[in-house]
C-alpha cells in the first residue's frame, strides 16, 4: 500500500501548490493573454513575507494567520505595480509580454538575492501543522494537508467571487468578449487591475504554504513556474476546472514517476505527456467555444 | 536613374553589409584584439549563430523559441563528447575511456558514445540531431496547431528538462560539471594560439554563410511565406498553404544553426555544461535577438555579440549587479523598441513624421 499512498499523497499536495499558482495565472493569460513569467517570483514574495512576518510576530502559532492575508497584499501589490507600471503599455503584444516579465523576474530574483542572501531562511513550523496522520503507514504531514486547504479554500473563494459579486461578473464578461463588455459600461482597464491583484494575491499565499515545505529562496519561483505554466496550457482556458484537473494530475503523475525513477526523470516524463496530450487536444482540457480566428 | 540605383542598394545592399561583417570578424578584429579578447570574440560569435537562427524562427516566422539552449547543448555536447574522446584515446590508445567515467563510475562507456569516437560521424550528428529532434517535436506542435505562448512555454519546459536531464546523468554527462579539459581538436592542439586563432576563424567563417543562408531565405519565396504565416497564419491556410510545413522548416533550420553555434562553443571555451544550455542560457539567446533586432537581417548576429560583450564587460566591473542590467535590457527594450535597437532610428522618425502630417 505504502508504494501507492505515499506518491499518491504527496502528489495531490504539490498539485495543490501549482493549483494556487495556476489559478492566478489562468485568470491573467485567460482574460488578458499576458503570459506573466514572473509569477513564480510572486510566489517567493509570499514566502519572505512569511519569514518576515515571523521575526515581527514571533508567536510561531498565531504568525501564519497573520502571514497568510499579509501575503496575499504583497504579492498583490507587486502584481499591480508591473500592471501598472509595465504590463499596462502593451496589451496589443501579448507574446511581447512573455519577454517583459522574463526581465522583471530576473530583477525580482536578483533584488531578493541583495536584500535576503542567496542562502534563503527558514521558515519555523507552527506547532499545530507540526505532526503527521498515519494513512495506511505513510506518515502525511499535517503541512501537506494544509496545503490542500488552501488550495481549496483559494478556488472556493475565487470561485465565489467570479460568481457571486459584481466585479466576478465583470471579469467574466471581458474574458468572453472585451469589446461588448465596453459598450455596456463595464471600464475593462479596471477589471484588468482588479485580475492581476487577485491573481497575484493568490500566489503570494501558494509562497506561504511553500515556505512552510522547503523555507525561502531567491531562486524558489523558477522551480514552480514552469510546472505551473505546463498546468495552464494542459488545461486549457477560460474556466477553472480545466486547470483544477489538470494541476491535481500533473502534480500526482510527477510524484508516481518520481517514485519509480528518479525526479529529473519525472519531469521530463511529465514534458512528454504534456506533449502528447496536446496532441488530443490541443486547446487543453477545456476551452471555451468561440467563432474568432485567433 | 535613381530608381535603378535604389534598386541596386535593396538587393546588393544586404550583400555588402555581411560583407562589412566579414572583414571585421576576419581581418580587423584579429589584428586589433589580443588573443584572449579574440578567443571572446569567439564565444560571442557562436551565441551569434545560434541568434540568426532565433532571428529566423523568432523574427520572421513569429514563433517566440524559449529552448534553443536545447539545441545549442546538443551541438556542443556531441562536440565536447567526441574531444573527450579524442582526448582519452590521444593518451590511453583506441579503447580509452574519458576521465569523468573513471572517476564517477565503473570506468564502462554507455554504447552510444562509442560513435563519438569518429570525427566524421560527429559533424554528422551536430547537423542531424537537432534536425530530427526539432521535426519530431515541431511537426508535433505545429500540426496540432499550438502556436503563440503555448509553443514558447512549452520550448521553454524542454530546455528545463534538458538541464535537468544533464545534471542527473553525471556518469554518462559529466553532470553538474560538464565536458571540460579537451586537449586535441581533430588532431589540432588546443592549447596551441594559432589553432585558437583557427578555430575562432572557423567561428566567424561559418557567422558569415548563416547570415548569407538566412539571407538568401528572405529574399526567397519561402521568406515572403514565412512572414505571411507570421502575421496572418490563417490566411496562409485559407490560400492553400500549410502554415505547419512552413514553421517547421524555420524551425529546424534554426535549430541546426543553434547546433553549430554549440558545437564551435565548445572548443572555445573548453567547457560545456548544463549552464551554458539551461532555460537561463536559452533566454540570454533571445535578449541579444531582441536587442538587435528579430526581423533585421544583421539584427540578431550584431546584438548577441553586444549582449556577449556586454556581459564580459559589467561582470568584470560590477560582478553582482549583471542580472539587473540583462532583467533592465528585456524591460526597456521589449517596451519601448520591440523591433530592436537596429530599427529604433526608423521607429523614431516614422513616429516624428506621423505627428507631422498630424
Amino acid at each position: 500500500m505504502d508504494a501507492f499512498t505515499t506518491p499518491l499523497l504527496a502528489g495531490t499536495a504539490t498539485g495543490a501548490l501549482l493549483l494556487i499558482a495556476a489559478l492566478g495565472l489562468a485568470l491573467t493569460f485567460g482574460q488578458m493573454g499576458v503570459i506573466n513569467m514572473a509569477h513564480g517570483e510572486f510566489l517567493m514574495a509570499g514566502a519572505y513575507t512569511t519569514f518576515l512576518t515571523q521575526q515581527v510576530v514571533t508567536n510561531t502559532d498565531l504568525s501564519i494567520l497573520v502571514a497568510l492575508p499579509a501575503a496575499f497584499l504583497v504579492a498583490g501589490a507587486l502584481g499591480l505595480l508591473l500592471e501598472v507600471a509595465i504590463i499596462s503599455w502593451m496589451y496589443r503584444r501579448p507574446l511581447d509580454t512573455l519577454l517583459v516579465t522574463v526581465g522583471v523576474s530576473l530583477v525580482l530574483q536578483q533584488l531578493a538575492k541583495d536584500v535576503f542572501g542567496a542562502q534563503g531562511d527558514p521558515v519555523q513550523t507552527p506547532g499545530w501543522l507540526d505532526g503527521f496522520i498515519d494513512v495506511f503507514g505513510y506518515h502525511w504531514p499535517y503541512r501537506q494537508m494544509f496545503t490542500i486547504l488552501l488550495a481549496v479554500a483559494a478556488l472556493v473563494g475565487l470561485g465565489l467571487l467570479l460568481k457571486y459579486t459584481s466585479y466576478g461578473r465583470q471579469i467574466r464578461a471581458t474574458v468572453q468578449n472585451r469589446d461588448l463588455a465596453e459598450t455596456m459600461g463595464v471600464s475593462t482597464r479596471a477589471v484588468d487591475r482588479v485580475t492581476f491583484f487577485v491573481g497575484s494575491g493568490l500566489a503570494g499565499v501558494g509562497g506561504v504554504a511553500v515556505s512552510l515545505i522547503s523555507g525561502t529562496n531567491p531562486n524558489l519561483g523558477t522551480t514552480y513556474i514552469i510546472s505551473a505554466f505546463l498546468v495552464v496550457v494542459a488545461g486549457g482556458l477560460g474556466q477553472l476546472k480545466g486547470t483544477v484537473i489538470a494541476a491535481f494530475v500533473v502534480g500526482i503523475v510527477t510524484a508516481f514517476f518520481t517514485d519509480w525513477f528518479s525526479s529529473s526523470m519525472a519531469q521530463v516524463f511529465t514534458f512528454a505527456l504534456v506533449v502528447i496530450f496536446l496532441q488530443l487536444r490541443p486547446q487543453g482540457l477545456f476551452t471555451v467555444q468561440t467563432r474568432g480566428l485567433a | 536613374m535613381k530608381q535603378r540605383l535604389q534598386k541596386l542598394v535593396r538587393t546588393w545592399g544586404p550583400l555588402l553589409a555581411i560583407a562589412l561583417v566579414a572583414v571585421v570578424l576576419l581581418v580587423v578584429a584579429p589584428a586589433v584584439l589580443s588573443p584572449f579578447r579574440l578567443n571572446n570574440l569567439g564565444k560571442y560569435i557562436c551565441w551569434a549563430i545560434a541568434g540568426v537562427g532565433i532571428g529566423l524562427a523568432w523574427g520572421r516566422g513569429g514563433m517566440l523559441v524559449m529552448g534553443q539552449g536545447v539545441f545549442f547543448g546538443l551541438g556542443g555536447y556531441a562536440m565536447a563528447m567526441h574531444l573527450k574522446l579524442e582526448a582519452a584515446m590521444a593518451t590511453g590508445g583506441p579503447d580509452a575511456v574519458p576521465d569523468f567515467m573513471v572517476l564517477y563510475g565503473d570506468g564502462t562507456m554507455p554504447g552510444w558514445w562509442e560513435p563519438f569516437r569518429s570525427g566524421a560521424f560527429t559533424l554528422f550528428a551536430i547537423i542531424a540531431v537537432p534536425a530530427v529532434v526539432a521535426a519530431i517535436l515541431g511537426y508535433a506542435i505545429f500540426k496540432r496547431r499550438v502556436k503563440g505562448a503555448y509553443f514558447a512555454i512549452l520550448t521553454q519546459a524542454l530546455a528545463v528538462a534538458f538541464a535537468t536531464l544533464l545534471i542527473a546523468t553525471i556518469k554518462q554527462t559529466g553532470g553538474f560539471n560538464g565536458l571540460n579539459q579537451f586537449t586535441l581538436f581533430f588532431g589540432y592542439n588546443l592549447y596551441d594560439p594559432v589553432n585558437k586563432k583557427m578555430i575562432y576563424s572557423i567561428a566567424s567563417v561559418v557567422l558569415v554563410v548563416c547570415l548569407v543562408i538566412v539571407w538568401q531565405l528572405y529574399r526567397s519565396r519561402f521568406g515572403e511565406l514565412l512572414v505571411a504565416t507570421r502575421d496572418a497564419e490563417e490566411r496562409v491556410r485559407f490560400l492553400g498553404h500549410d502554415p505547419a510545413n512552413i514553421k517547421l522548416v524555420a524551425f529546424v533550420v534554426a535549430a541546426v544553426m543553434a547546433s553549430i553555434g554549440g558545437a564551435l562553443f565548445t572548443p572555445i571555451t573548453g567547457i560545456i555544461s548544463p549552464s551554458d544550455v539551461d532555460a537561463t542560457a536559452s533566454i540570454f539567446l533571445i535578449a541579444g535577438v531582441a536587442l538587435g533586432g528579430r526581423a533585421l537581417l544583421l539584427g540578431p548576429a550584431l546584438g548577441a555579440i553586444a549582449v556577449g560583450f556586454g556581459q564580459t564587460t559589467l561582470s568584470e566591473r560590477f560582478p553582482d549587479q549583471w542580472t539587473y542590467f540583462l532583467g533592465l535590457l528585456f524591460i526597456v527594450v521589449i517596451l519601448c523598441f520591440p523591433s530592436g535597437l537596429g530599427n529604433a532610428w526608423s521607429q523614431l522618425t516614422s513616429r516624428f513624421r506621423k505627428a507631422e502630417v498630424a
